[in-house]
């Protein structure tokens, strides 16, 4: 299914062309190296959760080269990202910032991590204290289980 | 004629699920039903299969009075690929899921006979409820039955993307694996109604989880391999939503699998094993949901009618809301369960379900954060590869570095030292091979060698704990063979599935960071040098094929070790579409490959070439391979063990 991807890829285009071209390239390669890593983290928005360094669409083309003239003028790979996000939104960058609106995004994972460890060490605690004191049903249990 | 036939047997099918699912779940505890249900299921699939062929047989001789066929197909195309257009567009596939899941009802009704009669009456009165619903969707908002009138001469096309082998192995696959998950979900209803939650319901759960399991690998993994050869960048995952659609059951499928492990065993984690086996379902129905209702603006969308997705919104409702409510209620009444220490197998078996739990919500909440925040506040944001490789990667490194203790430990009660002493051999090797790589890489300071050690430590762990049980240089080595081949199968395919994680993880460290690209313009007769293979362009050749043109770039790989490969990579227009595509060209030389991607010409006579040397690049889908082989290896001794049906008759006679 995910092949589906390329469909309007390919509709928005008259042909398909390769992502990064050879005459985008930059002559310096330790710019282009920069380059090609901010390219990875930037979204073609025109297409769907693909970045523009691996995207074939005519946008992505123009941001690459954009992104380049941005580095041979001295931006910083930073000031790159703002100035992208000053023109296009935060809808560009495929790693979202942290801040107030995606504070959640960020500490869902790690809040399920810690609260399901805490269950688990909690359980396991109470088990054990009721395994100790309840020893009667703990046999029965034990028998129940030789049974089986 | 038979179009309506097939449209008819549908509308048959729904009714019967219907009448199923209301007499199952009024009247389950008397006996007698069961035997109806199951007939009732068999009969479900019969009609959907009915329904289903007469789909094929008008799509195959391009009856393009049916409007699905004339949409979606054209009399040219290969019949392989008439027959996958089937399932190439929204109602075709839906068609197919609702196969797929009576399949799963009518498997659970002829393999299910040592069942006790009422909880067999349950699973297959959900299951029934589940179908009667699907295919209520499909017969009133996703109709592939209708007509044209008058019939065109010619159909459109399938999209060329889809001209693929790979439409005919992966959403039957994916779907499989997705939709088997139905049968899990039925049995935790079952279980609820019933109260009869034990360890014996585990056993009889386990078999399903695991054929679900095993196809949802392959179908991911198939899934995967298709991307990567057909859309031409090389790229293997993406963290697309649809992806995580199938891959979130998949994590917590992962986790069910093992929980209802310790269930069978110990009889312990049972509302946990319930909970998952309600979720991983939910998961199955919030990916059709997403992907069917055009909620993303994916373009895996197939649909944009919003009715359908109000209405598969409303059901994702129904079933989860209710099956949770119903959870709620009854999850109180179960908690009891075998004891064991925090160190032993059954601890080990939480863990790995806490993390698999944690990846699962990292990468729900990574797919559906930015929609509910462009619903509920009105900001986009892009939550892309970055956020997942890391998010998903920080709960992945601990699982895998706990993962070999598991199998090692005892139930109940585990030696944590002893453990360690026994896979001290396989840390060892892991470290040396670590370290190899690192030094034969060239020593540069990254990532990529702590990646592979996880591999190789996961790895091997595997394959020690053959070695250990086999007692492996602690006694003769005629012995110790004997004893690894008199291992239970249930030995071999823990071992086998560990190991290919390991693999899988080698590949994807290996293949990102030992890539190699070089983007470039060629005219024919020039080569180039990739990761020490000659690469020369011979020249273009224009070439018809059955419904489209092409143009094949011929390029002559000459590999280090000797041998010369012609490899052909081309760009096509088909006919009907006018739509373009591109055919990489790959080639494999042991689990690396070679892959070259044509592109467009330029004024000057040149072409655009790039090429990837992707090291150890097949590793990862090996280790799927290795995966699925091993639950199927396993499904084939637990069969056997279901078919004996002493614990369950004996149960239910003394009850």
């Amino acid at each position: 299914m995910r092949a589906i991807l390329a469909l309007v890829m390919l509709a928005l285009l008259s042909a398909p062309a390769l992502a990064v071209r050879p005459d985008e390239m930059l002559a310096d390669p330790v710019l282009e190296t920069r380059a090609r890593a901010i390219s990875e983290g930037l979204r073609c928005l025109v297409c769907q959760n693909q970045s523009i360094d691996d995207s074939d669409a005519d946008l992505a083309h123009d941001l690459r080269v954009l992104v380049r003239e941005r580095l041979t003028a001295g931006d910083s790979d930073q000031q790159v990202r703002d100035y992208l996000v000053a023109r296009y939104g935060e809808y560009v960058l495929l790693n979202p910032v942290m801040g107030p609106h995606t504070v959640l995004l960020w500490i869902a994972a790690p809040v399920v991590l810690v609260i399901g460890g805490i269950v688990v060490f909690v359980g396991a605690r109470r088990k054990r204290a009721a395994g100790q004191t309840a020893l009667t049903e703990d046999e029965a249990r034990a028998l129940e289980e030789l049974e089986r | 004629m038979s179009i309506e036939l097939g449209h008819f047997a549908l509308v048959l099918a729904f009714a019967i699920s219907a009448i199923s699912a209301i007499v199952g779940l009024v009247f389950w505890k008397r006996e007698v039903l069961a035997g109806y249900l199951q007939q009732g299921a068999v009969l479900q699939f019969v009609l959907v299969a009915a329904a289903f062929a007469a789909l094929i047989q008008a799509f195959v001789v391009s009856d393009f009075s049916l409007k699905l066929a004339y949409e979606h197909a054209n009399s040219a195309q290969p019949l392989i690929f008439k027959i996958t257009a089937v399932w190439g567009n929204h109602e075709g596939s839906m068609l197919l899921w609702v196969l797929i899941l009576v399949l799963m009802g009518a498997a659970v009704a002829a393999f299910g006979r040592n069942l006790p009669k009422d909880l067999l009456t349950l699973v297959l009165a959900v299951q029934s409820l589940i179908t009667a619903a699907f295919s209520g969707f499909t017969l009133f908002t996703s109709n592939p039955f209708l007509r044209l009138s008058p019939a065109p001469f010619e159909g459109q096309d399938l999209n060329p993307i889809l001209q693929d082998i790979g439409l005919a192995i992966h959403p039957p696959l994916l779907y499989l694996g997705y939709v088997g998950f139905s049968v899990c979900f039925s049995f935790a209803m079952a279980a609820l109604i019933s109260g009869r939650i034990d360890a014996a319901w585990a056993r009889w759960v386990r078999p399903w989880t695991l054929v679900s399991w095993c196809f949802l690998t392959l179908g991911i993994a198939m899934g995967s391999y298709w991307a990567y050869y057909e859309l031409g960048w090389g790229g293997w995952w993406f963290w697309d939503p649809v992806e995580n659609a199938s891959f979130m059951p998949w994590l917590a499928g992962t986790a069910l699998l093992h929980s209802a492990l310790v269930m069978e065993k110990r009889n312990a984690l049972k509302v946990w094993t319930i909970f998952l086996a309600i979720i991983t379902f939910s998961l199955s129905l919030l990916g059709t949901f997403m992907v069917r209702s055009g909620i993303l603006t994916s373009v895996h969308t197939f649909a944009s009618d919003p009715t359908r997705g109000m209405v598969i919104l409303a059901l994702l409702a129904a079933f989860i809301g209710g099956a949770f409510s119903l959870f709620a209620f009854r999850a109180s009444t179960l908690r009891v369960g075998g004891l064991f220490a925090p160190i032993s197998r059954e601890g080990a078996l939480i863990l790995n379900n806490l993390f698999l739990a944690t990846a699962t919500v990292a990468v729900l909440v990574g797919t559906l954060y930015p929609l509910l925040l462009d619903a509920l506040v009105g900001e986009t944001i892009s939550v892309g590869e970055p956020f997942f490789n890391l998010t998903f990667g920080v709960i992945m490194a601990p699982l895998l570095i706990i993962l070999p203790f598991g199998p090692f430990l005892a139930w109940k009660r585990g030696d944590l030292i002893a453990v360690t002493q026994r896979l001290a051999g396989a840390a060892g090797l892991a470290l040396f091979a670590a370290v190899l790589c690192f030094a034969l890489t060239g020593g540069e300071v990254s990532l990529a060698p702590l990646g592979l050690l996880l591999g190789f430590w996961v790895a091997f762990g595997a394959l020690a704990e053959l070695v250990d049980r086999a007692k492996f240089f602690r006694t003769d080595v005629v012995t110790s063979f004997k004893r690894l081949f008199g291992l239970p199968r249930t030995a071999w395919s823990t071992a086998i599935a560990h190991f290919g994680i390991g693999v899988t993880v080698i590949g994807i460290v290996a293949a990102s960071a030992w890539q190699q690209e070089l983007v470039t313009t060629m005219v024919p007769g020039q080569g180039v040098v990739i990761a020490e293979h000659q690469v020369t362009f011979e020249g273009m050749e224009h070439v018809e094929g059955p419904n489209f043109v092409s143009d094949t770039g011929r390029f002559a790989i000459r590999a280090p070790g000797g041998g010369v490969r012609t490899a052909l990579a081309e760009r096509r227009v088909y006919n009907a579409s006018g739509q373009p595509t591109t055919e990489a060209a790959i080639e494999t030389y042991g689990f690396n490959q070679l892959y070259v991607q044509l592109g467009e010409p330029q004024a000057d006579g040149k072409s655009v070439v790039r090429l990837w040397y992707k090291p150890y690049v097949t590793l990862i889908w090996l280790g799927c391979l290795l995966m699925a082989g091993a639950g199927f290896l396993s499904l084939s001794y637990r069969r056997l063990r279901i078919g004996a049906p002493k614990p369950a008759s004996a149960r239910a006679a003394a009850e």
